[in-house]
């Protein structure tokens, strides 16, 4: 039975954890961008860590169930409320048939995940039931939920108990003021001089109101300078130009010098702007919970330090899981 | 050409086959891509071909990412005794040049041109010294055009035109983007044309409309049933004017599901399109309309 979308939210997409195997066309991963909020979600309802879910942004959407249902909402700090009675984050609680789900205001974060046992059962394209809303493809309609909308639910295959939760340590949310990311230089970073790149690390930028699920912009530090050149033939003029490249995850792009912009799970595949670096893959959830105005400072590792922190991402996703067993 | 190699973070090597833009970079691009696709290396999850460069994206809980650069710097070393000659298919694209909607859409976004004055074409023209709007149109259609990257937003072919340097047409993009282009759009930017997948943001200068769809992401249209995307990275494109009346028709065999677009494979040999690139381009040309 389907859940009815009263009112969508700003930006309530259907993710999961994504549709690798076609950037080569343009074709980005897309699915949740914080992915570690989003398996916890999962988890709290018994459904597979990768099953799709609502993702909603600074604002949730009002939901009408038509059939009984166990719902967990992690991620941001987005209160659910059943028929207006509050419910918490980060604990599975049942929904009868006939209640409606919404949501206080937003006090921290920026995307909650809302997920639902049985999953959000939208046609799988490309193998992936995540909504790449620039192309039209996938989740529901290829595009973000409105008002009106039936959202269709699987069937759950392994029910759990309500009341379950997270403990806090297990969220992985970002922490800190400024919040830092950590990000390996490279890519055109010889393009920099070397004032340049040490203020790009050493200054704190705020995220822009440009940040979506393409990419996160960030303002507030110096300009960048570039080392003098001759124009590459098919680069273009501009010192920030290159000769259209890929653009990988996370990697930090600086047209014009100016403005950095970090590519998301919906990345514009290619172009020709240079970039600095990478932010590594541990900290990509970090950022889809940064709210605009807030305050960030780049910080420069390396490979191993890359690898370390990967692992202990792993290993938190790991200790969630077996919190739950 | 010697390969400048960075890794992406954690999950990508970047490779830089060249600064600038040549055939010669983009067919080391094309052959090491293909090279490591045919390795079927564990771990990796993307191959991406680009003009000048390639990247690839990889799991470093299965390849240590030291152990992916060496691999991959193994097989760009390799390929440099590969003859350059690919099997690889021609495409004509029907183009409404100076077409109604994206005039529209140049008017709309006039203050974020070099040329408020003018319009793309007319501004195209002029800074390739051609004495008007008809010669650039005939400059830009007369030879073929490689697809070197499919990117940017879903099934958006780049183009590079298959002439000698000097003969390439160059043109800026919009001093600021715009936030709007027709799906469809044949633009230019740089040294590379493209034809726009889907509406959206775009900073190149605008030229014409196909009516010819590149991508479905609902596989509806009967050429575009097997892929959601027409375009890969090493196909050939000629553009062919097209006026009004016959861009009509094709927009309604489109809907009706009767257009049938002209492909026909090919094989391309760099060394020999060098040699004479005109007669060449005559040749391929030839292979469009053999019946």
């Amino acid at each position: 039975m389907p859940i009815k979308v009263l009112k969508p939210g700003l930006a309530t997409t259907v993710q999961d954890l994504g549709r690798p195997g076609y950037y080569h066309i343009g074709i980005p991963l897309s699915g949740g961008m914080d992915r570690h909020a989003l398996a916890a979600a999962n988890l709290l309802v018994g459904n597979e860590e990768g099953a799709a879910v609502l993702e909603a942004v600074f604002m949730g959407p009002e939901l009408e169930f038509t059939d009984d249902a166990l719902v967990a909402v992690t991620g941001a700090e987005l209160p659910p409320k059943l028929d207006g009675a509050p419910r918490e984050t980060w604990t599975g609680f049942k929904v009868k048939r006939g209640q409606k789900l919404s949501f206080d205001f937003l006090k921290q974060g920026a995307r909650a995940y809302i997920a639902i046992a049985g999953g959000i059962d939208v046609p799988v394209v490309l193998g992936s039931r995540s909504t790449y809303a620039l192309g039209a493809l996938g989740g529901f309609k290829g595009r973000k939920i409105e008002a009106g909308d039936e959202l269709p639910i699987g069937t759950s295959a392994a029910p759990v108990k309500e009341g379950r939760s997270i403990a806090k340590e297990l969220r992985g949310m970002p922490a800190g003021k400024p919040t830092e990311l950590r990000a390996m230089p490279g890519l055109y970073w010889h393009r920099l001089t070397e004032t340049a790149g040490s203020g790009f690390f050493s200054d704190t930028w705020k995220v822009a109101p440009e940040a979506d699920r393409i990419g996160y912009r960030f303002k507030g530090g110096k300009p960048l300078e570039f080392v003098p050149r001759e124009p590459p033939f098919g680069a273009g003029s501009d010192p920030s130009n290159i000769t259209d490249a890929c653009y990988p995850y996370g990697s930090i792009q600086v047209p014009g010098g100016t403005e950095p912009i970090v590519l998301h799970r919906d990345a514009v595949s290619g172009g020709g702007y240079f970039m600095v670096g990478t932010v590594i893959a541990a900290d990509m959830d970090l950022i889809g919970q940064l709210q605009p105005n807030t305050p960030v400072k780049f910080v420069k590792v390396g490979m191993e330090q890359a690898l370390a922190a990967r692992h202990d991402r792993a290993g938190l996703l790991a200790r969630l899981r077996s919190s739950l067993a | 050409m010697q390969t400048r190699f960075s890794f992406g973070g954690d999950e990508h090597i970047f490779a830089e086959v060249d600064e600038s833009m040549s055939l010669e970079a983009f067919f080391k691009s094309l052959f090491v891509t293909n090279a490591v696709r045919d390795a079927k290396i564990k771990g990796v999850t993307e191959i991406c071909p680009a003009n000048a460069s390639y990247q690839i994206k990889f799991d470093p809980d299965q390849i240590k990412p030291d152990d992916m650069l060496a691999e991959l710097k193994r097989l760009d070393s390799s390929t440099e005794k590969s003859e350059p000659v690919i099997k690889t298919r021609i495409i004509e694209i029907p183009v409404l040049y100076n077409d109604p909607w994206t005039h529209e859409t140049l008017m709309r976004f006039r203050e974020r041109h070099q040329d408020p004055d003018g319009t793309d074409l007319e501004y195209a023209a002029r800074i390739n010294n051609l004495d008007s709007v008809d010669a650039f149109v005939k400059a830009h259609s007369s030879a073929p055009w490689f697809v070197s990257m499919v990117g940017f937003v879903a099934g958006l072919p780049f183009l590079y035109q298959m002439v000698e340097r000097k003969r390439q047409l160059q043109a800026p993009k919009y001093l600021r983007p715009r936030t709007d282009t027709p799906r469809l759009t044949v633009g230019h930017g740089g040294c590379f044309s493209c034809i726009y997948s889907v509406r959206g943001a775009g900073g190149y200068q605008m030229f014409g409309i196909t009516p010819m769809p590149i991508y479905d992401p609902n596989q509806k249209i009967s050429y575009l049933r097997d892929f959601m995307c027409l375009f890969r990275p090493g196909d050939i494109v000629k553009w062919k004017p097209i006026d009004r009346a016959a861009y009509d028709a094709a927009v309604e065999d489109v809907d009706a599901g009767r257009f049938v677009p002209v492909i026909r494979d090919v094989s391309f040999s760099l060394t020999e399109f060098n040699n004479d690139i005109d007669a060449y381009n005559r040749k391929l040309e030839g292979v469009l309309h053999a019946h």
